[in-house]
């Protein structure tokens, strides 16, 4: 064992799990072959919103290799309804069944299967399912569905409303009396689809021991076992959650899907596995999708920038069914966050979370979050643009201080904010941009005709959502806390057991790092098992940021339990006091004496053997804690852009990104700024490229593959300048905040700013994403039309 | 039995060995990888050829394996990721910049991209960031931002 151990938290260590992935040994899903595999493909439905009046199977039944096929109505009282997980008070929940039985309510809705021997012959037999469906009128639009002769969704959702949440601070009516001007916006929240390289893919594989074993691509093993327990109907102690490698989540993989539920119930029926494997094209009307929400905006002002008030009004659309999160995301998660980082004393905002004929919405990197800082910031710019006050100063003014923290906005119970330094943020981020001289540049290429942008946007939020008992406040039907196992051998190498669920994180470093400068040994001395509810204890998995901060935290808590037993074993072994022993770098040893140290290794085959233990220390190195946090940390940023655009042809070039974010202490670098790059470029393809189409007449999905879906390419982006500053967060023991939302928050207003301030000498003041070439162009040409030009 | 369904005999060497097997005329290679090899390296991430995650080279020649039919590669010598640092040789020099440079992180995308990063500096020796990032825009990887990428595509140019 070494001598000494570096701090493994702040180094940028390369990755301890890319061997698999370089070498194609990754395991994902679609690679599991299990012999006696039977395939499950889905009939879905090609209506927006339909009566179903017949479905015949006659055909598929009859087709080569088919084993079954089965309709909603074959379904009806064995397995289901879905339920969503996150259902706010008051909220209305539509029955959703996992089949559709007697109505379809979007495009893509399942309403029939087939499982054969092969996924082409499962293919060929869907074709061969004959649906009879009586048309009915289709919503699509969240303003359009509560429209007083809106078709109905749901006979218990009346005006397609499941929900309405209020959140008031101050009065913003006196606030409106008190500014000089009341400024207005409306705003778009373009719907997007998440697309994770990996579909999804569901295995479900009956064992010989009775119990059911369900390969999936899951954020949250442990919560999908309880889910598809309660779903199906199997008892929790014979099913088994496995998610191998994961092909990125983004929050698309943590909900409740009808053929996560129809492969552990088919695989039961058949006595055979069942798997079922996602198209692209299916996934793009099967995977829920992101955003989709609809913002009316007041903001109370002053002439000189102070903001005193802010009214928002939000519809989120939230398709045809409520899914697991989905009353949460345009509530709680976006309007609680509504004022941004900015002292907004008065504050009123009313959301509606509305039904429409399209895909359900649910959690997309950031869920409610970008969408909230979303309305902070445009709101913001908005009025700097319309004061012609700089959009650096005025973020400045109305910035919450360093001595606010812990902050709560507009007074509230709900949102605090337990740390940050904003200033420091934007200093440093316009250091890194060299701001002066870009503006002189802007200003100085724009006399020339040539049309460049700088966009600034901040944000902050909240996340690893706890404590536990707060949660039940919001009717969040999962607890705050994360699970840690430590496990150490009796050669002295350690197994960490967590709940959280990597997805391409990194998990395997960035939780090895934590532990090892606990138990200080080696890294190469750790390994992490996370991903199986048969190995790992108990754990709520991956989202909201909340892996290091809570998980992470766990098994820091977990680290120092082993540590603090293993000191008890060595004061036996030495045969001192307890008090008087010091542990470092592996060794434990007593200070002032000469007392030859003893090695965490030699401990650890002690405790195994258990010959000399103290009285009243068992046997064993091996500790499970799940962890509670007392609060959530709130991670923010300043990020900013520089792009050209030309008015000719309404192409946005980026010319420049940096970003500077404060996710309190940095276990490793080198990932937290992947984190940041990839979540900026999300960011950048909201603000850009990527829009969700539905015909708004016939509810048909017109962006039905990648060909008509517009994922950014690396021609489409830039390089990114990710910046850090530390400021820890006083709510966990390692004084790190969330990361992985954070690009996809700031990016979307930050480049929608630049856009609009290369734009401003045409006079065009609002646009709404995605700011497509066709979408920049017929503004220029409007407004030079409007200028009579 | 409908055209689709029709059998054919192919032969192909896969990562240097010579292999025989009966197809389908409706298979497509990256499913005769898959599924007939059992070489699960090489990914599906889309159903319309946009997204390069099954990227091969086929004759030398970086090639979405999506988009040909599994009895056009009768006679062709074809390289997946299983073959590119086979057992007990070192990583291409490719896989080795990737991890130095954090450029993947889900890994879902990364055989493909490889393959195609492979293809750029055969056909581009000393590209720049525009032609790193032209030369990556079949792959779509929706983790990196593709920052790291390219910069671990550079990396390999700067070391010539």
């Amino acid at each position: 064992m070494n001598a000494t151990v570096l701090p493994y938290i702040g180094q940028p260590l390369k990755r301890r799990e890319d061997f698999k992935f370089l070498t194609g040994k990754g395991r994902y899903v679609d690679d599991i072959r299990l012999p006696g595999m039977l395939h499950m493909a889905i009939a879905r439905s090609p209506h927006a919103h339909a009566i179903i009046k017949n479905v015949d199977l006659g055909a598929a039944k009859a087709a080569p290799g088919v084993r079954l096929a089965l309709s909603g109505q074959d379904l009806q009282g064995k397995i289901g309804p879905i339920v969503p997980n996150w259902v706010m008070p008051g909220t209305k929940v539509p029955f959703r069944p996992v089949v559709a039985i007697d109505r379809v309510r979007f495009v893509g809705e399942c309403v029939a299967l087939v499982v054969a021997e092969t996924q082409a012959q499962a293919y060929d037999a869907v074709g061969l399912i004959d649906v009879d469906y009586e048309m009915l009128p289709a919503v699509i639009d969240e303003e359009a569905a509560i429209g007083p002769d809106a078709p109905q969704l749901h006979d218990n959702v009346p005006g397609n409303i499941t929900t309405v949440y209020k959140v008031r601070g101050g009065d913003y009516a006196m606030a409106a009396r008190e500014a000089d001007q009341v400024l207005k916006l409306r705003l778009v929240n373009n719907r997007l689809i998440p697309t994770c390289m990996e579909t999804r893919s569901v295995v479900a594989a009956p064992e010989p021991d009775g119990t059911l074993t369900v390969y999936m691509p899951s954020q949250v093993p442990h919560m999908h076992r309880r889910w598809i327990a309660e779903t199906v109907g199997i008892p929790e102690h014979l099913l088994r959650v496995v998610a191998p490698d994961i092909g990125g989540g983004f929050g698309a993989k943590m909900h409740l899907y009808p053929e996560e539920l129809l492969c552990p119930h088919l695989a039961r029926e058949l006595g055979a596995p069942v798997k079922w494997w996602e198209s692209r094209s299916e996934s793009h009307q099967s995977t829920n999708h992101g955003r989709a929400h609809t913002e009316n905006i007041e903001v109370a002002i002053k002439n000189d920038g102070i903001i005193l008030g802010l009214k928002v009004e939000t519809l989120g659309n939230v398709g045809a069914y409520l899914s697991n999160m989905a009353s949460g995301g345009p509530t709680v998660n976006t309007v609680n966050f509504g004022t941004g980082n900015y002292r907004i004393a008065n504050y009123e905002a009313t959301s509606r979370v509305v039904v429409t004929n399209t895909v359900p919405v649910d959690a997309y990197r950031g869920y409610g979050r970008p969408e909230g800082a979303y309305i902070a910031e445009r709101a913001i710019d908005a009025v700097a643009r319309h004061l012609n006050l700089d959009q650096v100063e005025i973020r400045r003014k109305n910035f919450i201080q360093l001595a606010d923290f812990p902050y709560r906005p507009y007074g509230g119970m709900a949102v605090i904010y337990d740390s940050g330094n904003y200033q420091g943020l934007l200093d440093k981020a316009l250091a890194a941009f060299n701001y002066d001289a870009r503006r002189n540049e802007r200003d100085t290429l724009r006399r020339n005709g040539i049309y460049r942008g700088i966009g600034v946007a901040a944000y902050t939020h909240m996340c690893g959502m706890a404590p536990s008992r707060r949660l039940a406040l919001i009717g969040f039907d999962r607890g705050g806390w994360e699970s840690a196992r430590v496990a150490i051998d009796s050669s002295g190498r350690a197994t960490v057991y967590s709940g959280s669920m990597s997805q391409g994180h990194g998990h395997v470093t960035s939780l090895s790092q934590i532990a090892a400068d606990v138990l200080q040994i080696p890294i190469e001395s750790i390994d992490v098992i996370q991903g199986d509810t048969r190995q790992v204890q108990a754990g709520h998995g991956t989202f909201n940021s909340r892996s290091m901060a809570v998980g992470g935290s766990s098994l820091h808590v977990c680290s120092q339990r082993i540590v603090a037993k293993a000191k008890k074993m060595a004061a036996g072994m030495l045969e001192v006091d307890e008090k008087d022993i010091a542990y470092a770098a592996g060794r434990f040893s007593v200070p002032g004496t000469d007392i030859a140290p003893l090695a965490f290794g030699k401990v650890a085959r002690m405790a195994y053997v258990g010959h000399k233990l103290p009285d009243g220390v068992t046997p064993g190195l091996d500790e499970t804690v799940f962890y509670d946090p007392t609060g959530m940390s709130a991670p923010s940023g300043v990020h900013l852009a520089y792009v050209e655009v030309d008015p000719e042809t309404g192409i946005v070039d980026i010319i420049d990104y940096v970003a500077v974010d404060d996710v309190g202490t940095l276990i490793n670098p080198l990932l937290a700024a992947g984190q940041i790059h990839g979540g900026v470029v999300q960011g950048i393809a909201q603000a850009l490229y990527e829009e969700v189409s539905y015909d708004p007449d016939s509810g048909q999905l017109l962006t039905g593959s990648l060909l008509d879906y517009a994922v950014p390419r690396a021609e489409h982006v830039p390089s990114i300048t990710s910046l850090f500053q530390e400021t820890p967060s006083p709510t966990n023991p390692i004084g790190v905040k969330g990361i992985g939302e954070s690009g996809s928050i700031a990016a979307p207003p930050c480049m929608v700013h630049a856009v609009l301030d290369a734009l401003s000498p045409f006079g065009i003041s609002h646009l709404d994403m995605p700011l497509t070439p066709p979408r920049i162009w017929a503004a220029v040409q409007s407004a030079r039309n409007g200028a009579g030009q | 039995m409908v055209e689709a369904e029709k059998r054919h005999t192919v032969t192909i060497e896969i990562n240097g060995i010579r292999r025989t097997l009966e197809v389908e005329s409706r298979k497509l290679l990256v499913h005769l990888i898959r599924d007939d090899l059992g070489l699960t390296g090489t990914h599906i991430g889309c159903d319309t050829s946009q997204c390069g995650a099954c990227t091969v080279e086929i004759d030398g020649q970086a090639t979405k394996s999506c988009t040909v039919l599994a009895v056009m590669a009768d006679g062709a010598s074809i390289t997946t990721i299983e073959g590119v640092s086979p057992a007990g040789s070192p990583l291409d020099p490719v896989q080795t910049a990737f991890h130095e440079h954090h450029a993947l992180q889900c890994g879902f995308c990364t055989p493909g991209m490889i393959m195609s990063v492979r293809q750029l500096l055969r056909a581009h020796p000393d590209p720049s960031e525009d032609d790193i990032r032209h030369g990556i825009a079949g792959n779509i990887c929706r983790c990196t931002g593709y920052h790291n990428i390219v910069r671990a595509v550079e990396s390999l140019v700067a070391k010539g």
